[in-house]
């Protein structure tokens, strides 16, 4: 094919003569990005249906009641809360133009992220050398399973933060950035809703 | 793609103000708080904290996609808003048979 | 540092298996040692493994379907030739172990590797082109699809020859499939092979949900959509709906037989039911999935060849919506007898029964197409014909199973085994084949031989019914699915007969291979000919531009306001009106990203299976890191040049030319058609 025509690559991507097909594309970009966010939460579902129907098989073991620290959770999801509104304010800044800014709130939203992370390993790891791992219950398993998958979530969503600060850092406020970042921005909001959903059904009225 | 379908050529509007997201971290700080305290400091029967504890999840999740992720009822916004309301949907029957299943299977064959 | 990996998972001992490999290895090496000798890997890899072009990704989908259609055809043969041999006391020739295996692999082949990427195949062949688009919205991500697919394909064969396939029945119910009940590899081959396909299946359904939506030609209304198209939408809604059920459900099964989880174990509170019904939660709806677009091609063929518009193009599309949403509330009736109680099971026979009255208005949608047309009996319209009676016998065999007091007889039995093979065969597969025969002309520009067709036809059907009514009978008479071996003297004449069904089926399908050998033979005799595009003068866009179209499918993006936008534009003389210039048209290049990421993930999936824990993390690795470089690599495409569209454009009208579909002396540059 190549022999065919010619070979424009980068230059013709940003070339305003040929319409706005790169506004269109990321447009597009971000609406198939919705799409599969959909399918993501229909698989955090199916985890949410098998930790109902396991909730209470403790198999002897402790239950919710028992091992939940309400408020640790609270500052988990505080530190949620907080990276969300960082990350709109990344992407205000992105739309005002101000790269400095936009990488500052992305570096905050990072650490916020990173802090939740650090709490969630901390309780797991509590959890478990107190002998109440996943393989203790079936209680236990569907708990480690939804509230681990939810963190695996937002550690590719670090990954991925940190690969796009890079990206910022080095080519700038670009079309393809912000397709990107809106995209994380998508991804990074929807696990602070299905984390609305954990805190809910896992330890409040785990706790109850 | 050449012939992607653009039927407005900006987005702009759609990716909130620091109002909007303002607005919609102090709506969630309450939401979360209020079923928190209700939870640490049961004052109300079981039932009722459930209740509360259940309808301000889904008022906090509306909140979320409003606030932050810019759900609303404009053109440039409806594919997204009906995938949304599919996945609702399917959210709504897979977890509700599944659960309604589970249980009366629990009711049939494992009650004491 | 091998895991689990050693000498002694290839399974020297076990004559059948060694000569299968045998088999397989020689025709490998045959067709490596031809590439080679005729040059054609570099072809190969440029213009069809690195493609993101969605005709050759999908026909790439149809020939892996059609290869993983002869495997599992070979296992079906040898089930059937085990149960006739096996009675009263024999053993047969195939010990317990190995049949189990079979079995498992037979149905996860035929819905897994076959079904759906037949389905995927021409949906990527014909969708884009309906619609007018120029390719599907991720081009990318559709080859990526695609290499995910061909990842568990790779794995599920390996498992012949490198340990074991899963002993458990395609459904892989727990706790049979956990690890205290299948510790070896084949139930870890068949989750990874199902996990990394099911990925490819789910990113498939977003990207063509994201077609339709974003990318159909300018004025086409959603409703005006060709009926394939929708059917094939309505297929992708259900996709990206349930395939992320069955990731889940195996990645919790994952975790119980890899880190001791206990969700569906039987010890320390597991529950084993719950896989049951998240498994159907996926299963039934993927039957959905499988046999919807069937319906399209049945709608497409009907009208092309009565030479009509579809009789109720609205209600079609209202039928399959109602078929998906109820197909969605349905699952249950997979496991009636599980103990659920009268009230669950007579929602969900109820919801059941309703599926027959939307499929009802199908069938009598099409015999209305058909009134007062002119059919023309090509083998595709046989094909559809044959699909009418059969599924209509399919489909009250299911409404049958539907009354939960009769499914407590029959579940498990053969009735069940006869019951879906029936529609998924009478439906599906029957869908699928005229689907080839009607779109390979498209693909190629050629047509296939009818007489081969028909003789494939008759076979097809005629095997059919005596390899599956029996199965019937013997489901009333007591014999149960998945043995290897009976007793019953009274069965024996009907596992004989079903067992000539089968070989009836084989010939069937030898004469497909003759027809196909045939046809490339007379590839370039005139009557077969038909590289203007429109053999069977059809009604929709991918019957408008030249067979094979052009990399760029449409020169000049087509006007389409109403159903069957080419049929009108014959009917008042604007088809195949070249505009006054040509515009440059954006393309994407092809890319090695989805073929390398196929390959990383297949061997991940192989070190996870065999344990090897540290090639698992590294090829995991690789993978992301793969992938980020190609996003940094920000490919933006090209354009193609006026010139080039207007020498191939050119071509096109000689053919059209010589085809008679265009007077000789019409200018080329005519008044411009819609511009883009």
């Amino acid at each position: 094919m190549s022999n065919l025509v010619t070979n424009v690559g980068h230059a013709h991507g940003h070339d305003h003569g040929h319409d706005d097909h790169h506004h269109d594309s990321g447009e597009m970009t971000v609406f198939g990005f919705w799409l599969y966010l959909m399918t993501d939460c229909i698989l955090f579902a199916s985890i949410f249906a098998a930790y109902a129907v396991l909730v209470n098989n403790v198999a002897g073991g402790p239950s919710g009641h028992d091992i939940f620290e309400l408020p640790y959770v609270l500052g988990e999801t505080a530190l949620l809360l907080f990276s969300s509104i960082t990350y709109g304010f990344a992407m205000l800044a992105f739309f005002r133009g101000n790269k400095k800014q936009v990488l500052g709130w992305l570096a905050m939203t990072f650490l916020f992220g990173l802090g939740f992370i650090g709490m969630e390993i901390n309780e797991f790891h509590l959890l478990i050398s107190e002998g109440y791992g996943p393989s203790r219950s079936g209680f236990l398993s569907a708990f480690f399973t939804l509230v681990g998958t939810h963190g695996l979530h937002v550690t590719s969503g670090l990954i991925w933060m940190a690969i796009m600060m890079y990206q910022v850092q080095k080519n700038g406020l670009t079309a393809t950035n912000k397709t990107r970042l809106s995209c994380l921005s998508l991804f990074w909001h929807f696990l602070d809703v299905v984390w609305i959903c954990v805190f809910t059904v896992v330890y409040l009225m785990g706790t109850m | 793609m050449a012939n992607a379908h653009s039927h407005n050529g900006h987005d702009d509007g759609s990716h909130g103000s620091v109002k909007s997201y303002a607005i919609g971290f102090v709506l969630s700080v309450i939401l979360t708080l209020i079923p928190f305290g209700l939870v640490m400091y049961p004052t109300l029967p079981k039932s009722i904290t459930l209740m509360i504890v259940l309808a301000f999840a889904v008022i906090q999740v509306l909140v979320h996609l409003v606030y932050f992720l810019h759900l609303d009822r404009s053109q440039a916004q409806r594919n997204n808003v009906i995938a949304f309301v599919f996945a609702a949907i399917v959210i709504l029957l897979l977890v509700g048979l599944s659960i309604w299943i589970m249980f009366s299977i629990h009711t049939f064959m494992m009650a004491k | 540092m091998f895991g689990k990996l050693s000498w002694e998972a290839v399974p020297f001992h076990e004559p059948i298996v060694m000569v299968t490999i045998a088999m397989i290895a020689l025709g490998g090496v045959a067709l490596f040692a031809a590439i080679t000798y005729f040059k054609k890997w570099t072809y190969l890899w440029s213009e069809w493994l690195t493609s993101v072009d969605h005709k050759k990704i999908g026909v790439m989908y149809i020939i892996v379907a059609m290869v993983m259609l002869l495997r599992g055809f070979a296992d079906a043969i040898m089930m059937r030739t085990q149960l006739a041999m096996a009675t009263e006391g024999s053993p047969g020739y195939l010990p317990p172990e190995h049949y189990d295996q079979i079995f498992t692999a037979h149905g996860v082949i035929m819905i897994i590797f076959m079904a759906m990427p037949f389905f995927t195949g021409l949906m990527n062949l014909a969708v884009p082109l309906q619609i007018g688009a120029r390719d599907v919205a991720y081009p990318f991500l559709n080859s990526l699809s695609f290499w995910l697919l061909v990842s568990g394909v790779v794995l599920i064969n390996l498992s012949l020859g490198v340990g074991e396939f899963a002993k458990t029945g395609w459904v892989a119910y727990p706790p049979l499939s956990g690890l205290q009940y299948s510790p070896g590899v084949g139930m870890d081959y068949y989750i990874w092979a199902l996990q990394l396909s099911g990925l490819g299946t789910t990113l498939t359904g977003v990207n063509f949900l994201a077609t339709v939506l974003k990318m159909r030609t300018p004025g086409m209304k959603l409703m005006d959509m060709p009926i394939f198209t929708w059917t094939c939408t309505w297929a992708n809604v259900l996709i990206v709906a349930s395939f992320p059920i069955l990731t889940a459900t195996l990645a919790l099964l994952t975790l119980d037989r890899y880190m001791d989880f206990h969700i569906f174990t039987n010890e320390l509170g597991g529950n084993p039911m719950m896989y049951v019904n998240l498994f159907w939660a996926w299963g039934h709806p993927e039957v959905y999935i499988l046999i919807l677009p069937a319906f399209g091609i049945f709608s497409e063929v009907i009208s092309t060849f009565s030479g009509k518009k579809l009789f109720g193009h609205h209600s079609m599309i209202y039928a399959s919506g109602a078929i998906s949403i109820l197909g969605f509330m349905v699952w249950l009736h997979h496991f009636f007898t599980m103990g659920s109680g009268a009230s669950v099971n007579a929602f969900f026979g109820l919801a059941t029964m309703l599926i027959s009255i939307p499929t009802g208005v199908k069938l009598f949608n099409w015999l209305f197409t058909i009134y007062q047309g002119r059919l023309r009996f090509t083998s595709q319209v046989m094909w559809t014909l044959g699909f009418m009676v059969t599924f209509a016998i399919g489909g009250m065999t299911g409404v049958l199973l539907a009354i939960p007091g009769a499914d407590f007889v029959l579940h498990n039995s053969l009735f069940v085994i006869a019951h879906f093979h029936n529609v998924i065969i009478g439906g599906a597969v029957f869908g699928y084949i005229a689907g080839f025969g009607f779109y390979f002309p498209k693909a190629f520009g050629f047509k296939l031989h009818e007489g081969w067709g028909k003789a494939a036809f008759w076979f097809w059907i005629t095997g059919f019914f005596v390899a599956f009514m029996p199965l019937y009978v013997l489901g009333f008479m007591g014999m149960t699915r998945r043995l290897n071996a009976t007793t019953n003297p009274e069965w024996v004449p009907y596992l004989y007969v079903a067992m000539f069904g089968a070989v009836m089926i084989a010939v069937g399908i030898a004469c497909q291979l003759i027809q196909l050998y045939v046809s490339v033979r007379d590839r370039n005799k005139p009557e077969n000919m038909c590289e203007h595009g429109d053999p069977w003068n059809a009604h929709t866009l991918e019957w408008s531009t030249s067979s094979p179209p052009p990399f760029y499918n449409f020169a000049v993006l087509p006007k389409a306001d109403v159903v069957d936008p080419f049929t009108e534009a014959k009917e008042n003389g604007t088809a195949y009106k070249a505009p006054a210039k040509y515009e440059p048209i954006h393309m994407p290049n092809n890319t090695a990203t989805g073929v390398v990421m196929g390959a990383l993930l297949t061997v991940f999936g192989f070190a996870m299976i065999w344990h090897i824990w540290w090639l698992a993390i590294a090829s995991l690795a690789g993978t992301v890191i793969y992938f980020v470089i190609h996003a940094a690599r920000d490919d933006q495409g090209y354009y193609v040049p006026v010139d080039v569209i207007e020498r191939i454009e050119a071509e096109q009208h000689k053919r059209l030319v010589a085809a008679g579909k265009v007077p000789a002396t019409a200018t080329r540059v005519e008044t411009s058609l819609e511009q883009a």
